[in-house]
This record gives structure tokens, C-alpha cells and sequence, in this order.
């Protein structure tokens, strides 16, 4: 379970408010105008901004203080989630050891998420060599070896077309399903969050709101959402 | 605070700065402590002062006034060549001096080839020694790089601007006070001082083609206290006078200067509609036609001079070219050491004191540095014996502020771009430096190495204190040659030395970039 207890975070003359749950597993989408502090929430999450005042706890124990890369946490950005000098397969071993240097056992799991992500024929080659999607498949394949019980998405398929983006959505819904992780994705288009998430919050007027069932949220938005819904 | 989380530390950077500072403060306290105030300044002095004010302006003055035509014309006009012709204005800054020299001397020296032609007319040969000698070769070293950097500005006024001026009707003339004018007398300046600066420190040239009463820069007066008088305090006297002016013109070069005159992007053409009459194309081509055969005669006359005795080659040649190799290579890799820290620590926001003491090496010469470092070193050791590594570690120091130019942006990027990406995959320390610091920088990593393996191998500087008649580098070789006057292996040695210069520069530069993915 995912809790911001009375969570303050300043950025400059900016700031948000967030106290709220998320339970083991759901999948939820954070929708809001640009610029009400969507992205700004995961950063805080995934420990690359401080919190001005309040905490958050994942399942009990509390991460202040916890750097990113021991954070629960898996994230992808916006873009630049590979490492251009770096080969499909050493991307994917990051998600195991930083140094790349892995046992038997961890190159078999390698090379398992690989084919999960349909991409094991590509293993040697550089991410300029893919197109955007196989691109989106390998930081996919990492999270995977990750293994962690956070997934972040700070909008990494904003760049795809919209049938490669469902694609990705419907890859990465079926990888929560797998692993049991959490997920939380920003997003700008409320099909997004019909199509995989299960639950919704709403970050505009400087607060996070509490999650709540996507269907009946988008089918009856509160006035901030139907401002920025139009 | 997690906020403040780095995949790096800033640390090395911040020690390698230390020791910049320590180096360039110490050598100059051992020279303060050692200068004899008061005994104060002779009559010689004075005038080494007031040379090297009067060649240092006119230089400035010449390079940069004939610049502008040159840059214009390179502005307007496109042609076969262009390309190659702008980077050939890049290469005087890592040709080594003294090749240049003996190069300007086979065109405009008393045997050289003007000269000659004079004599077939019956005419006095022309007078290559001097302040017009030196004044010459500054414009030579001076003009390419005044050329690039006023050129610079002109590629920024931005073409929308051009096609307005075109679109309202605008002729050269109206160009020139909408446009060309206005960006003149913001880049001038800076440029000017620039070139100012540079040959405000002048050493290697004033010792080949100056030297006598009437043409004695500080830096070479310097020289011939150490060398002839081995008088220190006259030497460190003169050194802290040489630090106040390169110290503050390096100030005000860096307060008024626009670029730096290396940037890419130079050799990107605009389309202009104005200048297209016949008599401005004639006057465009003859300033450019001109500006390269000045530039390229120099270096013409060394291959073909060179050529002939290249075979011939004494060992005391190969021996000091293996010397300049050493020097060089040390020298690379204590830039690197010293300056890949100190990009990275810029990088992660520790800017300010760092950059400062990059950039130190700006205003201490090398013949300062070098007088501090002998002092400090004579009581303890023998200070010629240590030729070699003095050598590259102030070859070192020199080419800093040029090489964090150009790791520093690359740097920034790396962080700013890979750095939160690492950290979210735990990833940091060597794993970030060798996995993804070091690669994503290696293009310019190469770039600045070649700059300082070129810029130290032809260097003819710290070396000509240090050496002893048993020891010399290859630049210092060839100046012993030349005053022995055996021209041509002198010639030879020089040809050798373009090349190996050359090469250094090319074989790092290209590994650097050999399969970088963008």
C-alpha cells in the first residue's frame, strides 16, 4: 500500500498538496492540465525531489531519506530511457546490477525478458537501430528485470503514434497483471485511463486528489476535470 | 536531501581545481618572494615593456582590421572549398610556432622567396627582423582565429533579418548600418582583445624574430635573464610584471568577449540577396584569395624545403622528436586527469571556483610558471634534470582553460540528460563514470586531447629554460638548428614536427569520435 500523508511539495512559487492511499496492485492514471504538477508528484515518488512537508509510506515503512535507485521504485521518463552507446541486452542488464556484470543465472533472466518483450533477436544491437516502439520494449524489458514493486510512467509513449501507443499501454498492462506490481502513469488523454487503469487521480488546483473508479470519475468529472476535459 | 543526489561526486573535480590553484599561486608566491622590488625596473625593462605593448596592439589592431573584410567576404560568398578553407582557419592554433616562423622566413626572410624577387629588380631586400617581423607572425597566428571569431558573428545575425533587409530593398551600403555595423562593434572588442591578450605573452616569436634591445617582449626578457644572467630576481621581477598585464587582459578579453571562435557551425552558408554586383564579387574573392595564400605560403615552403633533407635526419632530430612525443603524451594525459574531474564537477553544479581556476592558466604565462616552478625546484633537486615532466605539466596547465570549453557543455549534457536515469537505476561512482560518463563524452574527450597533444608537442616555451644543451624537445631542436643557421634540416625538422603535430591532433580527434553513436 502506497501512502502521502499530508504530502507538501514546493518547487519555486509552485506547490502541491497530496494525502492520500493507493492499494497493492491497482493500476491508476494520474490525469490533469499540464503543468498542475503530474510529473512532479512521480519525481517526488521515485525520490528526486524532497518533500516539504508530510511522508510517504510503501507498506509501512517510510522512504524519506531512501535515494532513487534503492527506492521500490521503477520509473520511465518522458524519454531518454536508454543509453544510446549502450547494446539492447546491456540496457536490459542495468535493471539487474549497474555494473553489468552478471551471473548465469541473471543473464538467463535477461534474456527471458527479452523474449517477453519479443525483442531476443536484437539483443546486440544499439538503440539507434530500433524503431520507437522496439525502443519502448527494451525499457520495458528492464523494468521488468527490475523487479520492483512501484512502476512509474512519466509519459514514455507520449513520442508513439496512437496505435503503437495502445500497443505499449496494452504490454505494460499485461506486465502489471504478471508481476503484481503497482502502477501509476501520467497521462493527458483520458482514453489512456480507460483503456488500463483502474483508477484515477485527478492532480489540478495545486492538490493530488484521492484515487477514484475511472469509469465513474471520467463519466461524472468534477468541474476541475471537466475544465480541462472541455 | 534526495533532491541533491548525484551519480557522481564532485569531489576529484574540486581537488583537481586545488592543485591548478596551488601550482599557478604557488610558482607565482616563489616568484613574488624572490622578485627585488627594489632594485625597480632599468632602462631595458622599460622598453621590453613598451614592446610589448606596441606589438601586442598593432597585432591586435592589423589581425582584426583585416579580419573584417576576410569574414564578410566568407559570409556572402559560397564556393568550392569554403568548407575546407574555414577549418584550415582553426589549424594555426595547433601549429607549432616555430614551424610557422621558419615558414615565414622562406617566404618574407632575407633568402626568401620575396626577397629574391626583389633582388631580380635590383631592389633591397625586404626586413624580416624586428617588430614588423614579429608583428607578422602575430597577424599570421592572429588573423585566422580573428577571422573565426568575427565570422561567428555574422552567422548569428539571423537570416529572417536578411531576408527582411532584403525584402525592404536594402543595398550594401543600408546592409551594412542595418546589419553589419551594429554586430561589428559588439564582436570587435572582444576580439581585439583577444588577440591583444595572446600576444601580450608572445615568447617563441619574439625569440626567433625578435630579440635585441629594440624588440624584447617581457617574456623574453624573462628568458634572458634566467639564461644568459641566471639573475632570479631580475627574472621574477619581470614575471610579476608580465602577471599583472596577461592578468589583466585576460580580465578583459574575458569580460568583452562574444565566443570563442572554435564553435561548430561556421561553415553553415547564408543566403544573402546584397553584395551581388560584379565589383563586389571581384573585392570579396581578392581579400579571400589573399587571406589564403597568406595563410597557406608559410606552410607551402616548409613541406617543400622540408621534403629534400627528411631522409637525411641526424639522431640528435629523432632523439628530441621522441622527447616532444613523451612531453606530449604526458602532457595529455595530466590534462585529462586535471580537467575531466573538473568538467564534471562544473557539471554537477559546482561551477564558479572551478572554472575560475580553469581558466587561471589564461593569465599566468608559461615562462612565469616555469621561473616559479624552477625556484621552488632548485633548492630541492636538479631542476634540468626534470625537464621533461615540468615540461608537460605546464603544457598541461595551459591548454586547461581550452579543454573545460569543451568538456564542460558535453558534460552538462551527459548529467543533465543521463543522470537522474542512472540514479533511478542505482546506478552510480565508477558505474556512472565508466559506463556512461566516459562513453557519451569520448568525441570531445578526443577533441581536447588532441588539442593538448598538438599544443605540447610544438611547444617552445617552459622547455627553453629548463633544458639543458644535452636535453631538447623538438621545437627547441629546431630553434638550435636554425641559430646555428643549418636552414635546411632545420626545414626538415620543422616538416617533421608539422607532421607529428598533426597527427596527434587527428589520431586522437578521430579515436574520440570513431563509432560514437549521437
Amino acid at each position: 500500500m502506497l501512502r502521502l500523508e499530508n504530502c507538501l511539495i514546493e518547487n519555486g512559487g509552485f506547490s502541491l498538496r497530496a494525502n492520500l492511499t493507493i492499494a497493492r496492485g491497482s493500476r491508476v492514471a494520474v490525469i490533469g492540465p499540464s503543468g498542475a504538477g503530474k510529473s512532479t508528484l512521480i519525481e517526488t515518488l521515485a525520490g528526486f525531489r524532497p518533500l516539504t512537508k508530510g511522508a510517504i509510506h510503501w507498506n509501512g515503512s517510510d522512504l524519506a531519506g531512501v535515494e532513487p535507485g534503492k527506492r521500490p521504485v521503477a520509473l520511465l521518463f518522458q524519454d531518454g530511457n536508454l543509453f544510446p552507446h549502450l547494446t539492447v541486452a546491456q540496457n536490459v542488464a542495468l535493471g539487474i546490477h549497474a555494473n553489468l556484470r552478471l551471473d548465469q543465472p541473471q543473464q538467463a533472466q535477461m534474456q527471458a525478458a527479452l523474449v517477453r518483450v519479443g525483442l531476443d533477436s536484437m539483443a546486440d544491437r544499439k538503440p539507434a537501430d530500433l524503431s520507437g516502439g522496439q525502443q519502448s520494449r527494451v525499457a520495458l524489458a528492464r523494468v521488468l528485470v527490475q523487479g520492483r514493486d512501484l512502476l512509474l510512467l512519466d509519459e514514455p509513449f507520449a513520442a508513439l503514434g496512437p496505435a503503437l501507443k495502445v500497443e505499449m499501454l496494452d504490454l505494460v498492462g499485461e506486465l502489471v497483471e504478471e508481476t503484481g506490481a503497482t502502477l501509476l502513469m501520467v497521462s493527458h488523454d483520458p482514453s489512456d485511463a480507460r483503456r488500463i487503469a483502474n483508477q484515477v487521480v485527478l492532480v489540478a488546483d495545486g492538490c493530488a486528489h484521492a484515487p477514484q473508479p475511472t469509469t465513474q470519475l471520467l463519466d461524472n468529472p468534477p468541474p476541475a476535470l471537466k475544465a480541462y476535459l472541455g | 536531501m534526495a533532491d541533491c543526489a548525484k551519480p557522481v561526486s564532485p569531489r576529484p573535480g574540486i581537488g583537481a581545481a586545488a592543485l591548478v590553484v596551488a601550482l599557478i599561486f604557488g610558482t607565482l608566491t616563489a616568484v613574488a618572494l624572490r622578485a627585488e622590488v627594489g632594485r625597480g625596473f632599468g632602462a631595458s625593462d622599460w622598453a621590453a615593456v613598451r614592446f610589448t605593448l606596441t606589438q601586442a596592439c598593432l597585432s591586435a589592431v592589423l589581425s582584426v582590421g583585416l579580419a573584417i573584410p576576410v569574414a564578410r567576404a566568407l559570409a556572402r560568398r559560397r564556393f568550392f572549398g569554403r568548407r575546407i578553407l574555414i577549418t584550415l582557419l582553426g589549424a594555426p592554433f595547433i601549429l607549432p610556432v616555430i614551424v610557422a616562423i621558419l615558414g615565414l622566413l622562406q617566404v618574407f626572410g632575407r633568402a626568401g622567396w620575396i626577397s629574391s624577387g626583389l633582388a631580380m629588380l635590383g631592389l633591397e631586400p625586404v626586413q624580416i627582423y624586428g617588430l614588423h617581423g614579429v608583428v607578422l607572425a602575430h597577424v599570421f597566428f592572429n588573423l585566422p582565429l580573428a577571422t573565426r571569431l568575427i565570422l561567428q558573428g555574422w552567422q548569428e545575425i539571423p537570416a529572417e533579418r536578411f531576408r527582411l533587409a532584403a525584402q525592404l530593398g536594402a543595398d550594401s551600403r543600408a546592409m551594412w548600418q542595418l546589419l553589419e555595423r551594429p554586430m561589428l562593434t559588439r564582436i570587435m572588442p572582444g576580439a581585439l582583445a583577444v588577440v591583444f591578450a595572446i600576444c601580450l605573452s608572445s615568447f617563441a616569436v619574439a625569440l626567433t624574430l625578435g630579440g635585441g634591445p629594440r624588440a624584447t617582449t617581457i617574456e623574453l626578457a624573462i628568458y634572458q635573464a634566467f639564461r644568459f644572467d641566471f639573475d632570479l630576481g631580475r627574472a621574477a621581477l619581470l614575471s610579476a610584471l608580465q602577471l599583472v598585464l596577461t592578468g589583466t587582459a585576460a580580465l578583459v578579453a574575458l569580460r568583452v568577449a562574444a565566443g570563442e571562435g572554435f564553435g561548430t557551425g561556421l561553415d553553415r552558408a547564408l543566403q544573402r540577396w546584397d553584395g551581388t554586383g560584379p565589383i563586389a564579387r571581384l573585392l570579396d574573392g581578392m581579400w579571400i584569395a589573399t587571406a589564403a595564400i597568406f595563410l597557406m605560403l608559410p606552410l607551402g615552403a616548409i613541406v617543400l624545403s622540408g621534403l629534400p633533407g627528411l631522409t637525411g635526419l641526424p639522431v640528435s632530430v629523432w632523439a628530441a622528436a621522441l622527447n616532444s612525443v613523451l612531453v606530449a603524451a604526458l602532457s595529455t594525459v595530466l590534462l585529462l586527469l586535471l580537467a575531466l574531474p573538473m568538467a564534471t564537477a562544473v557539471a554537477l553544479g559546482r561551477g564558479g571556483a572551478i572554472e575560475l581556476a580553469g581558466i587561471l592558466g589564461l593569465a599566468a604565462s608559461p615562462l612565469v610558471i616555469g621561473t616559479g616552478l624552477f625556484i621552488v625546484i632548485y633548492p630541492i633537486a636538479d631542476p634540468f634534470a626534470l625537464a621533461l615532466p615540468v615540461t608537460a605539466l605546464v603544457n598541461a596547465v595551459m591548454a586547461l582553460p581550452f579543454a573545460l570549453r569543451i568538456l564542460v557543455p558535453r558534460a552538462q549534457v551527459v548529467v543533465g540528460r543521463y543522470g537522474r536515469l542512472a540514479l533511478s537505476l542505482d546506478m552510480r561512482g565508477w558505474s556512472f563514470v565508466w559506463r556512461v560518463l566516459l562513453p557519451r563524452m569520448r568525441p570531445q574527450i578526443g577533441f581536447a586531447a588532441g588539442l593538448a597533444a598538438a599544443l605540447s608537442m610544438g611547444d617552445l616555451g617552459v622547455i627553453a629554460l629548463f633544458a639543458d644543451p644535452e636535453f631538447a624537445t623538438l621545437p627547441l631542436q629546431i630553434y638550435r638548428l636554425m641559430g646555428a643557421y643549418r636552414m635546411e634540416l632545420a626545414s626538415a625538422a620543422a616538416l617533421l614536427l608539422l607532421a607529428l603535430s598533426m597527427a596527434a591532433f587527428w589520431i586522437l580527434d578521430r579515436g574520440g569520435r570513431w563509432h560514437a553513436e549521437a
